[in-house]
């Protein structure tokens, strides 16, 4: 067929009815975000780490709710000081048998020792020892005077015996509770009268017939034998009477004048504890030095460590993003002379300028304060020369230009136009700096620069550095925070990996 | 070059001088308590303040500090630590225990932890990466104070090889005395491990992956040779600065560290001044951690262009 000359009439349009279109995609479009969001989640152990920040979170926010109780809200007790240093103890594992983590200690003891806490044992009837492994041997490598007993004791009921001094209404409470619960709180007054020395006459423990160092004397069944006070008047006292009383103990030892008399008794710490708190003694994660509930206290310390720091890298995401953005945009001398100010800021050493920020600020406004101004001074630098960067790369692309031909301001270029594209690096630098202000919080607390130790706030790092003088007796002040703070540093830094990477994945890899 | 370098120095000068200046300002704004170790004679104190100038203007002041102490070595006398004694010496005497300590940590962790990261980098996927990367992940986030904890119980504690704390004295190099250091030393290597092998790897990973590497595979060297001669030499471009950045770190010293394990170093010296409000050996100790993180960013920039004589700090 001849091309050259095709009539024209006999030319038409293929489709002059049809309305000619790119085809729809079949496929649903995939947004930013959830591309973000999908490449995240395809990173199992940033997820894994985020639902431990979760749960860390949650524990900070609800344990000082949940686990409020008369004993932690007692701010000022002076109590707290007869429970200091209780181990753990985890009610399930005292239901289980399980000889861990149930508020007991393995432990040797010497035949004095063991004869001392069975006293309180014998007169109670609250198990002290959970075990008796092995029976008075002899050790070649100990005193030769003594034996030994290796046993499991109770660190709990251990605690025996303290003198009080109760006012009369106090007295008739502690006895109202006891007849109305049949718990001995109370026990007999002891007849000190044939004690040699002053010290065993303050030791509450010691209601026995002992030698002259306090070494229970026994009769030759094996059996203490009390030494419970029958004279004098204990004026009120009718409520119970232990096992194997006639009638004649006397439970308190009265003093002060007739209008305002004053009770001296001998109370059994663990059911005092009952008595006052209205449950019996029995800490997850033991107490401290200073007889704090560990949980409550790591609990709102935690609190305290991420709201500064959620609060610092809030601050420091505005000042920086706005400082950075400005530096980037503008560039030239604006920028040769900005940089020089975070330079000069940047060169401060942080110990310094905790110190001195401590030091001036911490009488006007409160050391948690100065600590945050401290934090927010030199911490929005990172944030700044990463915005920077990032508006370096992107104010010369041509969607920028073709903003600003269209007319679009300073202001609206840089925060309509440039800002969300360098969101994904920001977002992920403030999630990232979150660890690195808990960190320096808990050194500084830690080594005792900042002080935010009170009866209603505290900090990891002062419990870290409060349990640092036990760390071979009592470990588990310690532990605690210890695995806590690791466990929450671990698993930030893997969750803000996992963001980075999900909001970069060209930066996959690449440390820092 | 040179000229670069003179600039860096002058720039990190001046940006000395204004930190210390404005150190100074405020450490003389505060309440300054008379000292009172001569005794409670207030005519006598006031006597002592004259004559140290303490009642002169502000700008008097610094221009005495800045002839007499920055630059003339003087830094007065300790008022509540050290009393009457010279806090310079004090500090020098303090400085030996302090370097001993990080001098064996860097020892110590150095190696290990190019050794740690190049075998990662070669197992990179393996099961071996991942057990190196995790134990780098751990040791990078825990804080040097809870490693310092678990190595206390544990090895001090439980296995008892080691002493609890420094032994006094100052025999620093008996072998008894070393024994008593390891636990410090070791806290303080994890991390450095963990960072040295995770920058390792990551800088390692990318370089073997290059295609120079496929170049000099290609060219038939063996994968060990071509990994010794042009990726570890490659990877070592900006893991040296920061091996050199760590050992200007040492003088330094970790506070935390020397407190824990009880080291006579500079760390405690500096907590205590601060909370006992000793303001020489503050001025003085500020000044010494501000220099000694300067001139560690310096160098640490400077080695850059000495190492890869392709980059040429401070071009445009």
């Amino acid at each position: 067929m001849d091309i050259k000359n095709i009539p024209v009439e006999k030319l038409r349009f293929v489709d002059r009815n049809e309305f000619i279109s790119d085809k729809k995609f079949e496929t649903k479009p995939v947004s930013y975000a959830k591309d973000v969001w999908r490449r995240f989640c395809k990173n199992k152990s940033s997820v894994v780490a985020a639902v431990i920040v979760l749960l860390l979170i949650l524990f900070a926010i609800f344990v000082p709710f949940l686990c409020a109780n008369k004993y932690t809200e007692s701010l000022t007790d002076t109590t707290y000081l007869q429970y200091t240093k209780l181990l753990p103890k985890n009610d399930l594992c005292v239901k289980l048998g399980i000889d861990f983590w149930n508020g007991t200690k393995k432990r040797t003891v010497n035949k004095n020792e063991f004869l001392y806490f069975g006293g309180i044992e014998a007169e109670t009837g609250y198990t002290v020892y959970t075990d008796i492994y092995k029976e008075n041997y002899a050790d070649n490598s100990g005193s030769t005077n003594t034996t030994y007993y290796d046993v499991r004791e109770d660190v709990y009921t251990k605690n025996g015996m303290i003198y009080l001094t109760l006012t009369e209404a106090e007295f008739k409470a502690i006895q109202e509770w006891q007849n109305e619960t049949g718990v001995q709180v109370i026990f007999p007054a002891v007849n000190t009268s044939s004690f040699k020395l002053k010290s065993l006459e303050s030791d509450a423990n010691i209601w026995y017939q002992c030698d002259q160092k306090g070494t229970p004397q026994l009769d030759k069944d094996g059996n203490y034998q009390a030494l419970y006070k029958k004279s004098g008047t204990d004026d009120g006292y009718n409520s119970l009477r232990i096992e194997g009383d006639d009638g004649s103990y006397r439970y308190a030892q009265v003093g002060g004048t007739s209008e305002a008399k004053s009770y001296k008794v001998r109370v059994f710490t663990y059911t005092y504890f009952q008595y006052r708190y209205g449950f019996e003694p029995s800490f997850l994660f033991g107490t401290n030095a200073k007889g704090q509930d560990i949980l409550t206290r790591l609990a709102s310390g935690a609190r305290f460590s991420l709201l500064l720091a959620i609060g610092i890298s809030v601050i420091n995401l505005f000042i920086g993003a706005i400082y950075g953005a400005i530096e980037g945009y503008y560039g030239g001398v604006i920028d040769l002379v900005l940089e020089r100010v975070s330079d000069v800021l940047s060169g401060v050493p942080s110990m310094v300028l905790h110190s001195l920020f401590q030091l001036h600020l911490a009488n006007k406004v409160g050391p948690v304060w100065s600590l945050l101004f401290a934090f927010v001074l030199t911490g929005w630098i990172g944030m700044a020369s990463r915005t920077r960067m990032q508006f370096y790369r992107f104010k010369h692309q041509e969607y920028v230009l073709s903003a600003r031909t269209l007319g679009a301001k300073d202001g609206r270029l840089m925060f309509k136009h440039i800002f969300p594209n360098a969101m994904g690096t920001i977002i992920t630098g403030s999630v990232l700096s979150i660890p690195g202000v808990i960190f320096g919080e808990t050194n500084l607390t830690y080594l005792g620069i900042v002080n935010l130790e009170s009866s209603t706030m505290t900090s990891v790092g002062t419990l870290l550095s409060g349990g640092n003088a036990f760390v071979s007796t009592y470990p588990h002040i310690i532990l605690f925070p210890a695995i806590f703070i690791s466990l929450l540093m671990i698993s930030f830094n893997l969750f803000g990996n996992g963001l980075r990477d999900a909001f970069n994945p060209s930066l996959k890899g690449v440390e820092d | 070059m040179f000229k670069y370098v003179l600039k860096r120095i002058a720039l990190m000068l001046m940006v000395f001088l204004i930190i210390i200046s404005i150190c100074f300002v405020l450490v003389k704004l505060l309440p300054n308590t008379p000292a009172t170790q001569f005794g409670k004679d207030m005519q006598l104190i006031e006597m002592r303040r004259e004559a140290l100038g303490y009642n002169k203007p502000l700008i008097v002041q610094y221009g005495i500090f800045l002839q007499k102490s920055l630059l003339g070595g003087n830094w007065g006398a300790s008022e509540s630590l050290y009393v009457g004694q010279d806090v310079w010496d004090i500090f020098i005497s303090k400085l030996p225990a302090t370097m001993l300590v990080n001098v064996y940590a860097m020892l110590f962790s150095v190696p290990i932890g190019l050794l740690l990261g190049i075998y990662a980098a070669l197992k990179k996927n393996r099961w071996q990466d991942h057990l190196i990367s995790t134990g780098i992940m751990v040791f990078v986030s825990v804080p040097g104070f809870v490693t310092a904890f678990f190595v206390q119980y544990f090895l001090c504690h439980k296995l008892q090889w080691f002493p609890m704390q420094m032994l006094p004295g100052d025999d620093y190099f008996t072998w008894a005395m070393f024994m008593s250091l390891v636990p410090a030393i070791l806290s303080l290597g994890f991390g450095t491990i963990a960072g040295l092998a995770r920058y390792t790897r990551a800088e390692l990973c990318e370089v073997l992956t290059s295609d120079f590497m496929l170049l000099a595979r290609t060219k038939g060297l063996t994968r060990g040779q071509a990994t010794v001669r042009h990726a570890l030499r490659n990877s070592m471009v900006p893991i040296f600065p920061m091996i050199i950045g760590e050992f200007i770190g040492i003088i330094g010293g970790s506070l935390i560290i020397e407190q824990i394990f009880g080291i006579p170093g500079v760390g405690p010296l500096y907590i205590k001044s601060i909370t006992s409000r000793d303001y020489n050996f503050y001025m003085l100790l500020s000044s010494f951690y501000t220099f000694i993180g300067l001139s560690a960013n310096i160098l640490v920039d400077l080695s850059y262009g000495f190492i890869d004589p392709r980059i040429r700090m401070g071009e445009r």
